[in-house]
């Protein structure tokens, strides 16, 4: 399946086969007609005939449904919500949070806890960040408030662990200093909209 | 038949004979389960088990592993002694049956061998001149072991699953029997081997040409005796947990299965025997190979209808036994006796 076809939620846009249903009949002579109808029309053998079909086109034409799942994996959508990630700025790699506490206050769940102190430059430092995720809903919002696209949902779900705080510290979420290159924005909750330079004019610096 | 017996038949011959009937068919049941995991599988475009051995092969053993080693759990209430020999009624009736089918070829065992050297090994274990009517009347017999389980375990899903084995084997009993009274009214014998020779004359006088009504009637009847899908009302999951099986667990269990997949191949031995010809060579292809290959078609047939039809309700297979078939097969037996006559 092809992450377009994953993503099209727009069920009314398919295409439907409309069955050609017939009335049950009432009279007596109505109903032998249906059993003989249906005896000699031969329906069992289409569904016989089904069943055959997709056996050859599963062994032969490669079109087995089924995945290997810890060894193959389908596509997640690139809005799906899982485990966070702290995005990193991309020229100097430094992380992109500004320690603002809006997704701390947002957070449906009150879990996420997180402190902040000035550092020599008198900007803002996270010191303390942790997301209890035995608590999270994975609700989006702390993405969708954050103003620096600093906090955004990952495709991490598998998250069986031995410890509540496997995945909850701050540089367990943070994109690690070397993968830099491959950090990918994200398209869901808070995300500027693909059409945004269309839409929004630029803020000219001198305000 | 006398005429044909060419070595003498000794006792110790008919239970080596037994004695491989019992080890092949058990395994070949084991092995039928793989088998039909794997074409359901297949047919819904799975992979089936995978993971024991090369391509799934050996989750038979893990399977009888678990069975043998599960607990055997007898519920409080239940009647403890119907409750134990009910899987054994299944299992064994399932191969009392076998007794009376051919299954290989006669063979006698070679000279070197030491103690059973020249024994002659039956084609037939008991080869009794009514072989039809014992081989139908031990598969209905084995009906008793899902009634009795049903009844004894104290538990209402077993109940429903007993009172479907009942409505089950009034409905279709009557149409095994009318249906095969006309073939057997062509061969003009009971047995088996009877039949077998009837339809020596090739390909053309396979019995299914001259009663195509008989065959068809026949094999319905046949996956209603084993209780394959579109009539596997005795212990459908989706409707009564596992019907009169519910309860059982570890190797009483595995009995029902056995006794199951047996019938399964009874039915199929029948069905081939009786009008495709049974194990008369085709042209070059010699009969054993070509009666396997008609006994695997209708075990592939038997799992295949399984992936494709829903199964039906008790009402209906009523409404179908009595109202459909058995009419069509007093037809049947009409038309075929004014034929003869003439
Ligand atoms: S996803 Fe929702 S619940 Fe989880 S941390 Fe963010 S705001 Fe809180
Ligand atoms: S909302 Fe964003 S920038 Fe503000 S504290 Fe949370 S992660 Fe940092």
């Amino acid at each position: 399946m092809s992450l377009e076809e994953f993503k099209n939620r727009n069920t009314g846009q398919q295409s439907y086969k409309m069955l050609d249903i017939k009335h049950t009949p009432q009279s007596g002579i109505g109903k032998f007609g249906q059993v003989v109808e249906r005896t000699v029309k031969g329906e069992l053998f289409v569904g016989l005939w089904v069943t055959l079909r997709e056996m050859g086109n599963a062994l032969f034409k490669d079109n087995m449904h089924t995945i290997k799942y810890p060894l193959e994996k389908l596509p997640i959508s690139p809005r799906y919500r899982a485990i966070h990630d702290m995005l990193r700025l991309l020229e100097s790699g430094h992380y992109r949070c500004i320690g603002c506490g809006l997704c701390e206050k947002i957070c449906i769940s009150d879990c996420i806890k997180m402190d902040t102190k000035y550092d020599e430059n008198q900007r803002k430092e996270v010191t303390e960040y942790t997301i209890n995720f035995g608590r999270c809903i994975f609700c989006g919002y702390c993405a969708e408030v954050c103003p620096e696209l600093a906090i955004v949902h990952g495709g991490r779900y598998e998250t069986a662990s031995e410890q509540r705080a496997s995945f909850s510290l701050f540089e367990d979420m943070l994109t690690p200093i070397d993968a830099l290159k491959q950090q990918k924005e994200y398209d869901g909750f808070g995300a500027v909209s693909p059409n945004a330079d269309d839409t929004i004019k630029q803020t000219p610096l001198a305000y | 038949m006398e005429a044909t017996v060419l070595p003498e038949v000794t006792s110790l011959g008919v239970i080596i004979k037994g004695i491989i009937i019992l080890a092949i068919i058990s395994a070949v049941a084991g092995f039928g389960t793989y088998i039909e995991r794997k074409i359901l599988a297949f047919m819904q475009r799975r992979l089936g088990p995978m993971h024991v051995g090369p391509f799934g092969l050996l989750q038979i053993a893990a399977d009888g592993i678990k069975l043998f080693t599960q607990e055997d759990i007898i519920p409080q209430n239940a009647n403890k002694f119907i409750f134990q020999i009910a899987p054994a009624i299944t299992a064994a009736t399932a191969f009392i049956a076998l007794a009376a089918v051919p299954v290989f070829p006669d063979f006698t065992i070679p000279e070197f061998i030491p103690l059973l050297g020249g024994t002659f090994v039956p084609s037939i274990a008991a080869d009794i001149n009514v072989g039809i009517l014992f081989v139908l009347g031990m598969m209905a017999a084995g009906l008793y072991g899902p009634l009795l389980a049903g009844m004894a375990q104290a538990n209402k899903w077993g109940i429903i699953g007993s009172a479907r084995t009942a409505i089950q084997f009034l409905s279709y009993e009557v149409v095994t029997g009318l249906s095969i009274l006309a073939p057997i009214m062509l061969v003009g014998s009971l047995s088996l081997v009877d039949f077998n020779e009837y339809q020596a004359g090739g390909f053309t006088s396979w019995l299914i040409w001259q009663q195509p009504v008989a065959f068809v009637l026949f094999l319905i009847a046949g996956f209603a005796e084993t209780n394959r899908t579109p009539f596997d009302l005795l212990e459908h999951e989706a409707e009564v947990v596992s019907g009169y099986a519910t309860e059982y667990s570890g190797m009483r269990w595995g009995m029902f299965f056995i006794g199951e997949y047996a019938n399964m191949i009874t039915v199929a031995i029948l069905a081939s025997v009786m009008f495709l010809g049974g194990y008369n060579d085709l042209g070059f292809i010699a009969g054993w190979f070509i009666i396997i290959g008609k006994i695997a078609f209708f075990f592939f047939l038997m799992l295949w209808v399984r992936a494709s039809w829903p199964h039906i309700r008790p009402d209906q297979l009523m409404w179908l036994c009595w109202k459909v078939l058995m009419p069509l097969a007093m037809v049947n037996i009409l038309i075929t006796a004014i034929v003869v006559m003439i």
